[in-house]
């Protein structure tokens, strides 16, 4: 691949993210060198940054643009959102996309807090409730990809699998969010076994 | 609840009570919060949008704050009371105009809001007047633990609580202190204080938050970060600043009485004298005014009018609030003129109109 300004090939490979819109670039090593000191450049002087900034800032420098595209495809098992539509849009899909893209996300959270660590506060145990264990999130976060299956499994009339996914989100929600408490919005109306 | 009945009041960051309320206008800590069991706002359905609404309203209703909330299907309203409650920074501009379930549960007070699915499922607000970040703290914190028992957020050892955006991880805390800042802006000082913030990773915004313009010289400053540092230590570092930038506003009236004295009571004269006589205004102009005699009345330029009489009307000047006082939508251009009109007979009666 060439350079986007000059004859010489690209070797640096960078993606951009402005309000929505990805703009890749590609360019010989002189022009990326003065590319990327342009833009630090307009940095220091001071520049507005809005929240979220950091997000903007090029992704990686030296990265591919095969390497990108086969981590833009890459897609949380819960949410379904892939890395590429989270680059996009700024907004990650579901909790666990923090686990599911956690090598991804290092070096972003990095540069936008100076920090990788949590120090401030937890959720208060309270083993009465049980709710408020910060265990549960990785557990819970499973009903997100249920969900998905159930409806999926509706959609092609299968409606064993519906059911089993249904059985396996009541545990979940039973075990962590108290059985007698549950969402009063967990299907009934709607129940996938319902056959009519 | 009955929004117009809050018309007739004034909401908590606009008493012009508390310490350094000269200057600080009020002090306000959020926090975002998630459920797991669901996707983010963004990504969530129509169906799961409703689901997470009624799933943190009725939990949250269980527990002691939440019995004193009162909660407002944000979804069915008007686009008027919305853009009020926007106005009364009960809710954001985002929230405002989202689409889908959502709602926000408001105290009495006006101290505490909770918005659900807005950017987050959760977003936490304690607000109060003048300078007393260690009050909002203090409250917000109970209101999260006692939510924190019935409702299981999100939660990563590693990187704390997580949020729809990655600039909100960890704390997902947000301190903010709205300040008053004419003198800094007539003299010029006002680029340098904001540039020397940013070094210390601060934002500033205006009024009405992200992304708008700040109007009649009213400064948001809060926390860039939230990752890495205690929620308290985040208190302190927005605490900590605004001290400085008192003594900083405070000197540089100092020095426009001191140099200037003919020339700000000029400019401060000639402001309250067009608040008191126009014929139409916009919302914009008012409160550029209004900022100013507010500066006059604490320079003691101008003596009839009080602080708490002007910022009662620099949120009953807004657009939606005008029309609810008035009772009646109005264009824009019909809005200029009832503001005006409201404006004089504020001044001439020199009580409020709407008592």
């Amino acid at each position: 691949m060439k350079c986007q300004q000059c004859d010489k090939p690209a070797v640096f490979h960078i993606t951009e993210l402005e309000t929505g819109e990805v703009r890749e670039l590609h360019l010989c090593e002189d022009h990326a060198r003065s590319y990327l000191n342009q833009s630090e450049a307009a940095e220091a002087a001071g520049e507005e940054q809005q929240a979220g900034g950091g997000l903007t800032g090029p992704l990686s420098v030296g990265q591919t643009a095969d390497e990108l595209a086969v981590l833009d495809k890459k897609a949380c098992p819960m949410c379904g959102i892939t890395f590429f539509e989270f680059r996009n849009q700024g907004r990650l899909g579901c909790p666990h996309d923090y686990v599911h893209f956690e090598k991804e996300l290092e070096p972003l959270i990095a540069n936008i807090h100076g920090a990788s660590e949590h120090t401030g506060r937890r959720p208060e145990r309270s083993p009465a409730d049980g709710a408020a264990l910060p265990e549960g999130t990785e557990e819970l976060t499973g009903v997100i990809g249920l969900r998905r299956s159930m409806q999926e499994a509706i959609t092609h009339e299968d409606y064993e699998k519906a059911r089993e996914d249904r059985d396996a989100i009541r545990g979940i929600e039973d075990r962590w969010l108290g059985g007698s408490r549950r969402n009063a919005a967990t299907p009934t109306t709607d129940d996938p076994t319902h056959e009519t | 609840m009955k929004l117009d009945t809050l018309a007739d009041k004034v909401g908590e960051w606009l008493r012009g009570t508390g310490p350094e309320s000269d200057i600080v206008m009020s002090s306000r800590v959020r926090l975002a919060r998630n459920v797991p069991q669901y996707p983010f706002v963004s990504r969530a359905s129509e169906q799961d949008r409703v689901e997470i609404e009624r799933f943190l309203r009725e939990r949250i209703a269980t527990v002691p704050v939440g019995r004193q909330l009162e909660s407002i299907d944000v979804g069915r309203l008007e686009e008027i009371d919305r853009q009020f409650l926007v106005e009364r920074q009960l809710i954001s501009r985002e929230h405002a105009e989202a689409q889908g379930a959502r709602s926000v549960a408001i105290d009495g007070l006006e101290q505490v809001s909770l918005m659900i699915n807005e950017e987050d499922h959760l977003r936490i607000q304690c607000m109060h007047s003048g300078l007393d970040l260690r009050g909002a703290w203090d409250q917000i914190r109970v209101v999260d633990d006692q939510i924190g028992r019935v409702v299981p957020f999100a939660f990563h050892p590693r990187w704390g609580y997580l949020t729809a955006c990655p600039t909100n991880v960890g704390t997902g805390i947000r301190v903010s202190v709205m300040l008053h800042l004419p003198a800094l802006v007539i003299t010029r000082q006002i680029d340098k204080v904001f540039r020397s913030l940013h070094k210390i990773s601060l934002a500033v915004r205006g009024l009405y938050g992200e992304g708008s313009q700040a109007m009649g010289d009213f400064y948001q400053i809060s926390n860039q970060t939230t990752l890495g540092k205690t929620d308290e230590e985040l208190v302190e570092q927005v605490g900590d600043v605004v001290p400085v930038l008192i003594d900083y506003e405070r000197r540089a009236r100092e020095f426009l009485v001191r140099e200037t004295q003919q020339n700000v009571h000029d400019q401060v004269s000639r402001a309250y004298g067009i608040l008191r006589t126009a014929q139409t205004i916009t919302a914009e102009e008012t409160m550029q005014l209004l900022s100013r005699v507010r500066m006059g009345v604490l320079l003691g330029l101008i003596g009839d009018v009080t602080i708490s009489d002007i910022n009662s009307l620099l949120v009953r000047t807004q657009p939606a609030h005008l029309q609810k006082l008035r009772g009646v939508e109005l264009d824009t251009k019909d809005r200029n003129i009832e503001r005006a009109r409201y404006l004089r007979r504020h001044f001439e009666g020199g009580a409020s109109p709407a008592n």
